[in-house]
């Protein structure tokens, strides 16, 4: 069964996108993951097209997301004006930071825990 | 007051000048960032084009609107949200004013906003700052969009990709602040100030 919060892991390659989910996966098998990496074309960069439709598209109306670099940022941000979910965004290292929320989402544990936790990964203004 | 007509001809001839000056812009990114700041900008110039040639507008607004929703989501690197922001807010404000010095101070506002850098942070900022600040007196000119530029070789980078080579970005020309000097002479060029 799903959980309360999903999760929107962005980078700028889609390999690594990827790759964090699939790392995710192995501690969080009931949280939604969805993994955004590279342009629409393929190429190294962010695309805040696709960024916005997955953001939208999730069942769940909490959505946490996680970035590697500053555009990834940028672009979450203009999808989070638009959108109707409650998006946290994590200014936290990218990989430890989704691993840590996704293992502590499956158990269940606070928001305010979690969050409290992710705070001591803040590398990002 | 600034006519639609003059706008377009002022996004056609930006879009000619960051395509012209493709390798330029690359090549400055390369130096302190990820090299693609010209293939990026031709892209989104291209995807402008096509969207906003052939339209009709009756009003600035839906212009700007869709200038920077075609930047936002068709430039890729980090200037699709920087330049996209910027039309976005010149559109919202486009509702209230058409005055171009407002419309521009609009436009700051949203990079600003967007990319959370100041002045003196080696970005576009640099060139968009005393842009608007001329444009309230009615005098921008082309000396002072390419001092702006060239002021941003000695400073260091503090925001953007550019801030992971630290004391290593200075000496260098910030891409970004290059490819707003070619927005801004575009819009000396278009004749946007003489309406």
């Amino acid at each position: 069964m799903a959980k309360e919060i999903g999760m929107l892991v962005v980078s700028h390659v889609n390999a690594i996108a990827n790759g964090v989910s699939t790392l995710l996966d192995q501690v969080a098998q009931d949280v939604t993951i969805k993994a955004i990496g590279g342009t629409e074309d393929g190429e190294v960069g962010t695309d805040y097209a696709r960024i916005q439709e997955a953001m939208d598209a999730f069942e769940e109306d909490k959505v946490w997301a996680f970035y590697d670099l500053g555009s990834a940022k940028m672009n979450l941000e203009i999808a989070m004006e638009a959108t109707d979910k409650a998006v946290r965004l994590f200014d936290t290292a990218f990989v430890e930071s989704a691993y840590t929320a996704a293992s502590l989402i499956q158990a269940e544990v606070g928001e305010d825990a979690i969050v409290s936790q992710l705070d001591e990964l803040k590398i990002k203004e | 007051m600034v006519e639609i007509d003059a706008l377009k001809k002022w996004i056609e001839l930006f879009g000619e000048a960051v395509t012209e000056n493709k390798e330029t812009l690359n090549q400055l990114d390369s130096d302190i960032g990820d090299g693609d700041h010209g293939s990026n900008m031709t892209r989104g110039a291209a995807a402008v084009k096509e969207k906003v040639s052939e339209a009709d507008y009756d009003n600035l607004s839906d212009f700007f609107k869709d200038v920077g929703m075609t930047l936002v989501s068709k430039v890729g690197g980090a200037s699709g949200p920087l330049y996209g922001s910027a039309f976005i807010s010149m559109a919202k404000q486009a509702k209230e004013s058409d005055d171009i010095a407002s419309l521009i101070e609009a436009g700051l506002e949203g990079v600003q906003k967007r990319g959370k850098a100041e002045t003196g942070e080696k970005t576009m900022i640099d060139v968009w700052s005393p842009v608007a600040s001329a444009l309230k007196e009615d005098k921008l000119t082309s000396d002072l969009i390419q001092d702006s530029v060239e002021n941003t070789k000695e400073m260091k980078a503090t925001k953007g990709r550019a801030s992971y080579l630290g004391d290593r970005s200075v000496g260098h020309i910030d891409p970004g602040a290059q490819s707003s000097a070619y927005l801004f002479e575009s819009l000396l060029k278009a004749g946007v100030l003489n309406g």
